[in-house]
């Protein structure tokens, strides 16, 4: 019988060992990754991608010369010239991190068919119809939903209390522009908190600019003299986070944990994890496979992850309770934009039935695709870049991509 | 005071003079001299900054070669750096007339930002639907008028009410950023204020890419030299900026000439507005002319205002560019290195002119405790 179970005990092992020897037999030194960065490790935009390579090369045993970071390349001309100084080094996938990068990356893969060209949060891939450039994002509404959920723990705490500053709830962000991946980004927060927290409300401002110290503190201060209760925020600096600290109102944050700076008020963040994006697109060349024209990481692929919680801020039971809603959100028997839910995504007070969205860029950013079916709206299948950009009862607009 | 003549002086170890004059040549020697420190300097500081020279200080040699390799060490990387000098190069022309006058225009980079725009707002708006070389030829114009009125309104201000150039000029590059931010919001409904690169309005190619742009520029820096050395116009600036008093005595109008020479300075940012809008971007974000502006007036100033002397200060801020930038995506550095690296250079220049104005001189022996 021991001499079985050894024997059977044995085979799983092989057996387990099979897919990770076939990962191990990849040969992946001909691969070569150029990296084109809008800035440098100052702006934690930047830095979330840098460390998504370093460990990406690190799980994948890649070199020190496999692996090139270009640094502080403006959107214009400079990123095509980076792109091809990039393909005379011998690089054969190249990927780009800013937006404005697109179309200047698009004329050197028009050029250079052999090479791989991979651009994150770019919305042109699938209609441009060049095999060799390819967009990415991750649903990182499903990690503002959870940071949400937090949110709305802690608000219900408050009440509870009877520490709320009004007589209801009231959150407010902190966006960069009135644009899609803004939009989707606080609509997925104020679900987060409202799934828990029904009568919650939310104010939104915008600076303008997706790095802006001063803008990003005074919008915050803003925010928390108009009565909110908490404040999270989508842009770079850390002009929220530490207006808040200063003023003692809690904090949900965004790319990585302020805890060090942020003791008293930070309760959890989320961010994108670029790391499986970056093995994902070695691998493919390597095996001399097609990478994806549009991929969208999840929750499920490690592509969205959240901080520790700062139990010290957080209402108690947060941490089970999300680690409850990632279970549901992995399985996907919880959907982020639930249309079909009571009270939950209304515009006008109505729910929300059917939504024509801008996924194929054109020059007049024409609303082109159905995306609300099954129940719920179908945010980054059609495409990697989020098009969320329905107005929802509930959040109001301070003012809108300018701080006027 | 006379009388004190059996007290006994300390003569300091030594003393500044002011240079009477100096050699050209020796001038040279002491220029070249800081750039070898500045060099050597920048070694030690990434010694101190960077890992991996720490570890493997062998890869010294790459260090420097890196300032060769990033200029010059493939086709396409030396093609990328005469665009940069071509570029730098238009920019510092543009502010010069104004130097030499003694006007302190440092709103070149607004007023080249608002010439990109300009450029633009035509290829936006009427990309398509005329001739592509009309079309070309109407960017140039509203490069042109866009700059040249953000030069102007300083000029008038300063004609006028006599209003402070330096702060006038500085105020208006922010004012230029925001207008292209406004366009920008105006110009894309989806609200992600990236223009992206427009299908129209490329300023056409022969041989390479940047061909055009290098002998354009080296067109322009030609007849500026000829415009400010043999002209009675550039005569007039040079007078302006000697003193305005012998100007007016002498019967110049002295309002004229800041208005006129404000105007060339506005025009030849239009004209680098231009190159990088037709020639390069075919776009424009806020960042468009990324500090050249700036960058420009050192260029022309460690010139002394001499166009042709200015190829070889362009060339030489081009180069530095480059190979900081190499520096940090070879050694894998910190996005702030690089300009630590031009920075340190750069002071170590312009400290050597302070050498070049004055000369030390050290007291003698015999004079140790002498009595004067």
């Amino acid at each position: 019988m021991k001499k079985l179970v050894a024997l059977l005990l044995t085979l799983v092992l092989c057996l387990s060992c099979l897919p990770a020897m076939a990962e191990d037999t990849l040969d992946l030194s001909d691969v070569k990754l150029g990296v084109i960065l809008l800035h440098g490790e100052l702006s934690t935009y930047d830095l979330n991608f840098i460390n998504g390579v370093q460990e990406a090369a690190a799980n994948l045993g890649l070199s020190e010369d496999q692996v090139i970071l270009v640094r502080d390349i403006d959107e214009s001309q400079a990123c095509t010239e980076a792109a091809l100084d990039l393909v005379d080094e011998g690089c054969n996938i190249i990927f780009a991190n800013s937006f404005g990068h697109e179309s200047f990356l698009l004329e050197a893969a028009k050029e250079n068919p052999n090479v791989q060209f991979c651009h994150a949060t770019g919305t042109r891939a699938h209609t441009e119809g060049l095999a060799n450039f390819h967009n990415a994002f991750a649903a990182i509404y499903e990690g503002r939903y959870l940071a949400g959920v937090a949110a709305g723990m802690k608000l219900n705490e408050l009440k509870a209390a009877g520490k709320l500053k009004g007589d209801a709830p009231l959150m407010g962000y902190v966006g960069a522009f009135t644009f899609a991946e803004v939009i989707s980004g606080y609509t997925s927060f104020y679900l987060g908190a409202k799934s828990v927290c029904p009568d919650v409300t939310m104010k939104v401002m915008f600076t303008g600019t997706w790095y802006g110290e001063t803008e990003e503190r005074a919008a915050a201060n803003a925010l928390i003299a108009a009565g909110c209760d908490l404040i999270s925020q989508h842009a770079d600096s850390m002009g929220a986070p530490t207006a808040c600290e200063d003023a003692g109102i809690p904090n949900v944050s965004y790319n990585g944990s302020t805890v060090e700076s942020c003791e008293k008020t930070f309760i959890v963040a989320s961010r994108i994890n670029w790391a499986p994006y970056f093995e994902y697109i070695v691998k493919q060349v390597a095996a001399g496979e097609e990478i994806a024209v549009d991929w969208t990481g999840t929750i499920a692929t490690n592509s969205v992850l959240l901080t520790d919680v700062n139990t010290a801020v957080a209402a108690a039971g947060t941490e089970e309770k999300l680690a409850e809603v990632k279970a549901q959100l992995e399985a996907g028997t919880l959907k982020v934009f639930d249309t079909a839910a009571d009270n939950f995504i209304t515009v006008g007070g109505a729910k929300l039935e059917s939504y024509l969205a801008d996924v194929d860029t054109d020059d007049n950013f024409t609303p082109d695709t159905e995306v609300v079916a099954d129940g719920y709206f179908h945010e980054s299948e059609y495409r990697a870049a989020p098009y969320f950009d329905v107005r929802i009862d509930g959040i109001e607009l301070l003012n809108e991509m300018y701080g006027d | 005071m006379s009388e004190k003549k059996n007290v006994t002086v300390h003569e300091p170890m030594f003393h500044l003079a002011k240079r009477p004059v100096i050699h050209p040549v020796k001038a040279w020697a002491i220029r070249l001299t800081a750039i070898v420190l500045g060099l050597l300097f920048c070694g030690i500081a990434a010694f101190i900054l960077i890992e991996k020279l720490q570890k493997n200080p062998d890869r010294i040699d790459d260090f420097y070669y890196c300032f060769i390799k990033g200029a010059f060490s493939t086709n396409r990387k030396l093609w990328k750096f005469l665009k940069n000098l071509a570029i730098l190069q238009c920019i510092s022309l543009a502010v010069t007339p104004a130097f030499r006058m003694r006007f302190w225009n440092i709103g070149a980079e607004g007023q080249t930002l608002m010439g990109v725009l300009g450029a633009i707002s035509v290829a936006f708006y009427l990309g398509g639907q005329v001739p592509e070389w009309l079309l070309l030829v109407l960017m140039f114009i509203g490069a042109l008028l866009y700059a040249g009125v953000w030069a102007l309104i300083p000029a008038l201000f300063k004609a006028k009410w006599n209003t402070n150039e330096t702060l006038f000029t500085l105020m208006m590059n922010y004012v230029a950023t925001f207008v292209v931010s406004y366009f920008l919001v105006v110009w894309v409904p989806s609200g992600s204020s990236t223009l992206g690169k427009l299908k129209y309005g490329k300023l056409p190619s022969f041989g390479h890419d940047y061909l055009v742009i290098v002998l354009i520029v080296l067109a322009l820096t030609m007849f500026l030299y000829i415009y400010l050395k043999h002209s009675k116009q550039g005569y007039e600036i040079s007078v302006v900026g000697e003193s305005v008093r012998t100007a007016q005595y002498s019967g110049i109008n002295v309002k004229k000439v800041i208005i006129r020479t404000m105007l060339v300075s506005g025009l030849l940012c239009g004209l680098s507005g231009y190159l990088i809008g037709a020639g390069l971007d075919q776009s424009v974000t806020t960042e468009s002319v990324g500090g050249q502006g700036f960058t420009a007036i050192m260029v022309s100033w460690l010139a002394k205002f001499n166009p042709l002397v200015m190829l070889i200060t362009s060339g030489l801020i081009s180069m530095l560019n480059s190979g900081a930038a190499q520096i940090s995506q070879d050694f894998n550095v910190n996005g702030a290195f690089p300009d630590v690296i031009v920075g340190i250079i750069l002071f170590f220049i312009i400290g050597s002119e302070f050498f070049i104005n004055y000369q030390i001189i050290f007291r003698k022996k015999d004079q140790k405790e002498g009595v004067k």
